[in-house]
Order: C-alpha cells, then structure tokens, then sequence
C-alpha cells in the first residue's frame, strides 16, 4: 500500500513538471532594468522636451521663467517665423532657403560620395592590382587626418579651378571627406562574400562592369542603406564645409540656424531660436526613425556574411 | 584521341610562393580526370589556372588545340561549379542558369531552350521560379552544374563540388555526376580530397603533392601499383602497411628477427638496401586462406575494430605494426594468436632512401 502511494505520487509528479514554454514572469531585476530604461530616456528626452514648449510659448511667457510648463497661451507663430521670417544678418527670409539648399547639397553630395566609394570598394576587393593594398592603407589613413589641416589646401585648389564657393564645390568637398570611411565600409561588406561569386561570374562572361551591376549591386541594399543613413546625417549636420566652402548663394541650413541664433539685433527670440533648431535636426531624425531597423540589420550583414 | 586539355610546363607563384612547378598534364577528349591531393597541394589553383581565374606565371594552356593562355575566362571553353556552389543569390534558379547566356546576348529563344535541357537533365524544372536561399545544399549544387551545362562547354572543371553535402547526398550526386559524363562524354577535370570519389569517377587520376603531379594513372594502377611512397599511403582506408627492412636479392630482412621472401614479386628496378614493404591490409589473409599464402607468419591480435561489413585487426610483425582486414564472420579477439598471410606479389616495394617502387 505505502509503495503504491509513493510510486502513484512519483508518476503525479512527473505530469505536473514544468513542460512547454516557460512562464515570463516580472521579476525584481528586470522591473530594476525597465525603471533605469525610462529614467535614462526620460533624462535624455529633458533637454527636447524644454525645446518642444519653449517653442510654443510666446515671449512674455518664456521670461516667467517656468522652464518645464506646458504653455499657458499655444503660439505656433515661433515656427512660422524660424521658417519665414527670421533674419540671418541682413535678409530676413528664415530657414526656409537653407533648408533648401541643405537638400540641394545632400541630395547631390549622398549619391556621387556613395557611388564612388561602392566602386571603390569593389575594385579594391575583388580586382586587386598591383599597390591596390598600399592604395586602401592610403585611404584609410585619410580617416583619421583631422579635417582642419586640409582645409587650406582644399581652399587654394578649389579656387584655382573656380569652384570655391560653389554648389558643386561642396558637393565635392563631402565626396572627398567621405571617401574614406565608406571605401572602408564597402571594401568590408564585399570582401566578405565568397570569392567564388566573383568567379563564376567571370566564368560566366560577366566583366568589370557586369559583375558590378548584375551580381554585387543586387547584393549591397543592406550596406548601402547604412551608407545613405551615415551620409545623410553627416552632410545634414555639417557646419564646418558649409560655413567654408558653399558660399553665401548655398549656405546650408545649420549655417543659417547659427546665424539666426547668434543674430546680435534686437532682442533674443528663444521661442523662434528653439523652432528653428528642431526643424534642423528633423531630418536627420526623421531619417533615423524611418531606416532604424535597416541601420542595425544593415550592420550586421555588413559584419557577418551577405 | 584527341587532346581535349593540354598543359605545358605551367608554374605559378604568389609572390615568392611556388605553388605549381613546371606542371605537365594532358587531358584527352571526353577524358574524367580526378586531381587528388592533400590540402594545400595545389589543387584549386591548377583547375583556376585552367579556367583563366589566375594568371600563370610561366607555360602555357591549350583547350582543344587553342593556345588560351592569355584568355578570358569565358573564350576557353569551359564551365565551372564551385565548392560553395556560388550562386548568385538575388537571382531565381532560372536567372541563375541563363546569366552567362545573357550576358553574351544569346537569342531568347535559345536562351529558352538552353536552360530547359540542362533543368530536365539534372530534374531541377519544379525549382526554376525558386532563389538559391529557397533550395537545399544537394538542390544547389544542381543548380551551379546546371550553370556549367547551359553554357555547353567542351571542358567542365569541378572544384570540391560534393564536400559540402552530408554523406548519403555525396553518394547519390556522385553516381549523377557519372552519369551526366556517361550521357554528355564531356571532358571534366574534377578536384577533390575524397579518394572515395576519386576512384569511383576517375578515368585517370591525377595525384598531387606540394604542387607537383606524383602518379598519373587509371584508378586501378594507383591502388596496385603506386609509384611511391606518398601515393601508396594517401590511396586506400585503412592505410597501406609498411614494413620496413633490408633487401637483399629477393629478401627482406626485418630487423634481423625476420625473413619475407619476395620470390613473385615483379621488381622493375631492384635496388639492395633499406627498403620498404607495403602491403593492404585487405590483401593480407587470416586463419585456413593465410596457409595458401606465399609467405605466412604467426601473430598475436591486439585491437579489433568490426566495421560492420568486414573487420579491421591491429597486430604485430617483427616489432612493426600491421593492420588487415577479415571477413565480418571471422572471429578475432585481442590477445588472440592467428596465422596471416600475404602474397608479395600483390604488395609493393619502395626504395627507403628515394621512396620509389623498385
Ligand atoms: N591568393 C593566395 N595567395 C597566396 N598563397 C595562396 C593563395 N591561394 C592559395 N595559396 C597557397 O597555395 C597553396 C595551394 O592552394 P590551393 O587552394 O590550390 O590548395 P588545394 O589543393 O585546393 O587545397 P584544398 O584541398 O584545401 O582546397 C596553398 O599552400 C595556399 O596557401
Ligand atoms: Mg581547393
């Protein structure tokens, strides 16, 4: 009798076992990693959100000095006049032809720099030649010289064939200043697919050209995308190109949004100051928001295999 | 016959590194040529040389008669499938077989026509409409032979095609590879490290060390009559049994504990002094066959490895190990004293110093 009890209470055992998924639960440490996730984000959100009202506040109301508050009396006048109005020195036409110009430099500066450095790196991986490895160290030596030191030279050059203070000037300049970390990236991203890919083109009758376009373009969409988000970025955030080598007719908006700010007439506006800002910074953000998950997968098929 | 591939005095260096040297080969029309080899031996680098994916250093290349030493890749008549099988993964199977048709701007309709053969012949026409990231490892490396076949080529090189697959999938694309060159009596030059599949496909083999050919010759001849030393040891599983000794005439002293007469052994060019016996473990025979033998000796069995079909036993002779191989009904234990025998005729001799067959 006592064995069969024993033996019956084994085999109950034995069902009731933990079986199938285990139960997600709440404990101590992960609701400790939740509260310092929010916090942080909270703590970094601070400064935008301070940003965001101030924006919205009218003058009078921002000298009350309540930093945090929610407007009492909402104005989007602030916005209307960052975009419009604002004066940058003499003429007062806002961000609005920075803005503009900002696209223009990108939207030329983002291909040409991309699709240099792609046949870039597919020559250096896969057409080696000789001094190809001595001509890769140059580039990626060209990483690490500090912007400054090239600027004079670049400003004689340039000049010398009258494209200083041009639009295709700055093209050209972000063209050079990106050579380097996206021939990096791309020689990278194909020299780590197999080789034999490269030779059954070959085989297959495919040339330079060929191979580039029919078999390894297809394949770069996910490094491209980390190209065009690193580019994007740093272009639209360029300050230092923009301000020496655009030109007073292409003065990007960063340049402008300096301008606006640190205009030394009348009264400082922080209400149209703090508009101005985040409609700089939108677009960067706009474009991390829209591609964040194709920046991480990118990366990673860039590190791992195609 | 005609000389389908022809390869005169080819060297190639990377760097100071000499990999082939003064490397002859001739590949006759039709030929299945298997290039065998350790790692590292030069193997891959003579088949890209062949295909035009290397530039040689010196000699040169001849496909059916035509000097293509300094062609392109495509201009030489061949087609290539590769160990990691290198489809191009964005395009569908069908893409896949057709790009070089494409690219040499081949007529729709034969482009057509092309790509439907080579899928009927290698049963891949459910997969046209597939990526290669959708099809399995076997599946595959249908697809890159398919590759080779469209582009109807005299010379079809294979680099490793099979080692990337499980066993039972290796077995059964080895009788399709052989099956294929039985249908399209192409010549093909075939790579690989498994000795299996070098004597189940091979016309001839080619056998390779350090970048330099060893033997040249149809499978039967290198199992039987290796010409030395390294060929005899790479070729066969279990490995080939060396007894080492001292040859005078036709006997070899074992360390003095020991005489084998080598009374029908065929020398063709006997040189006296240190020598070596080898000798397969599957022509050594056990218990009532080993007393028909020419030569019979007495041994104690110490590990027995039964390997299903037949037995592998490990044993001794004259202080130097032995293994032979029993049929599965024998009854070995360790520890056990039997009677083996062997007929030298069947073994080979290599000279100690220069490790050529005498
Ligand atoms: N690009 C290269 N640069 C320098 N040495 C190389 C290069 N490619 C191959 N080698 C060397 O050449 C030798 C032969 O290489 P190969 O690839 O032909 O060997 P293999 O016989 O095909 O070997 P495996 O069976 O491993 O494929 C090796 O010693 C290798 O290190
Ligand atoms: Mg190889």
């Amino acid at each position: 009798m006592t064995t069969e009890a024993i033996s019956s209470g084994l085999s109950a055992g034995a069902l009731s076992g933990p079986r199938g998924p285990k139960p997600k639960s709440l404990t101590i440490g992960r609701i400790g990693v939740y509260a310092f996730l929010i916090l942080s984000a909270l703590f970094f959100l601070m400064p935008l959100w301070v940003m965001i009202v101030t924006s919205l506040k009218t003058m009078p109301e921002i000298r009350e000095g309540h930093l945090f508050n929610w407007p009492a009396l909402l104005t989007f006048d602030p916005w209307l006049k960052a975009w419009d109005t604002a004066c940058t020195g003499r003429d007062c036409n806002g961000l609005k032809p920075g803005f503009w110009n900002s696209v223009k430099i990108t939207a030329l500066s983002v291909p040409v720099s991309i699709v240099i450095a792609m046949i870039n790196g597919y020559a250096l991986s896969f057409w080696k030649y000789k001094g190809s490895e001595f001509l890769f160290g140059v580039l990626v030596f060209g990483a690490f010289v500090p912007y400054q030191v090239v600027i004079y030279p670049l400003i004689i050059g340039l000049s010398k064939v009258g494209l200083f203070a041009t639009l295709p000037g700055i093209v050209i300049v972000h063209t050079i200043f990106g050579m380097p970390i996206l021939t990096l990236l791309y020689r990278n991203f194909f020299a780590s697919l197999p080789i034999e890919l490269f030779k059954a083109g070959r085989v297959d009758g495919a040339g330079f050209w060929g191979i580039f376009f029919r078999i390894m373009l297809p394949m770069s969409v996910p490094i491209t995308i980390v190209a065009i988000i690193l580019q994007v970025t740093g272009i639209w955030n360029d300050f230092l190109f923009g301000t020496v080598f655009a030109g007073r007719e292409n003065m990007p908006m960063t340049v402008q949004l300096n301008n606006i700010v640190t205009t030394t007439t009348g009264i400082r506006e922080y209400n149209v100051n703090m508009a101005a800002t985040i409609l700089t910074a939108a677009v960067p953000l706009v474009v991390y928001f829209i591609s964040g998950k194709w920046f991480v997968r990118g990366i990673a098929a860039g590190a791992v295999k195609g | 016959m005609t000389t389908s591939v022809s390869i005169k005095d080819l060297s190639l260096n990377f760097g100071n590194v000499k990999v082939l040297e003064s490397l002859d080969l001739e590949v006759a029309q039709g030929e299945f040529i298997v290039l065998l080899g350790p790692s590292g031996c030069g193997k891959s680098t003579l088949l890209n040389c062949i295909a035009g994916l290397l530039d040689v250093s010196d000699g040169q290349i001849f496909i059916s008669g035509k000097n293509v030493t300094w062609d392109e890749p495509k201009d030489r008549g061949i087609g290539m499938v590769f160990q990691s099988y290198a489809l191009y993964p964005q395009m569908t199977v069908e893409k896949n077989l057709s790009f070089g048709l494409r690219v040499a701007r081949m007529p729709k309709a034969e482009i057509e026509a092309r790509v439907k053969r080579a899928s009927e012949i290698l049963q891949i026409e459910p997969l046209l409409q597939r990526k290669p990231v959708e099809l399995s490892g076997g599946q595959r490396q249908r697809v890159a032979i398919g590759r080779a076949l469209v582009r109807d080529v005299d010379v079809f090189l294979f680099d490793e095609p099979l080692s990337n697959l499980d066993a039972k999938l290796r077995n059964d694309l080895r009788i399709e590879i052989k099956r294929l060159h039985a249908r399209l009596k192409n010549t093909m030059i075939y790579v690989t490290h498994d000795q299996i599949e070098a004597m189940t496909l091979a016309d001839r083999i080619a056998i390779m060390k350090n970048g330099v050919i060893q033997q040249l010759a149809d499978p039967h001849t290198i199992y039987n009559k290796p010409v030395n030393l390294f060929v005899a040891g790479f070729i066969g599983s279990p490995s080939m049994n060396f007894i080492k000794g001292d040859l005078s005439g036709t006997t070899l002293s074992v360390d003095g504990q020991a005489n084998i007469p080598l009374g029908n052994y065929q020398f063709a060019n006997q040189t006296n002094g240190a020598s070596i016996l080898g000798i397969r473990p599957e022509h050594i025979a056990v218990g009532e066959e080993a007393k028909k033998m020419p030569v019979q000796m007495e041994s104690e069995i110490e590990i027995v490895e039964p390997m299903g079909a037949d037995t592998v036993a490990w044993t001794k002779i004259a202080g130097q190990s032995l293994t032979f191989r029993a049929a599965a009904e024998v009854h070995l234990e360790p520890g056990q004293k039997v009677l083996i025998g062997f007929d030298p005729g069947r073994g080979s001799v290599f000279n100690a110093a220069s490790g050529n067959r005498i």
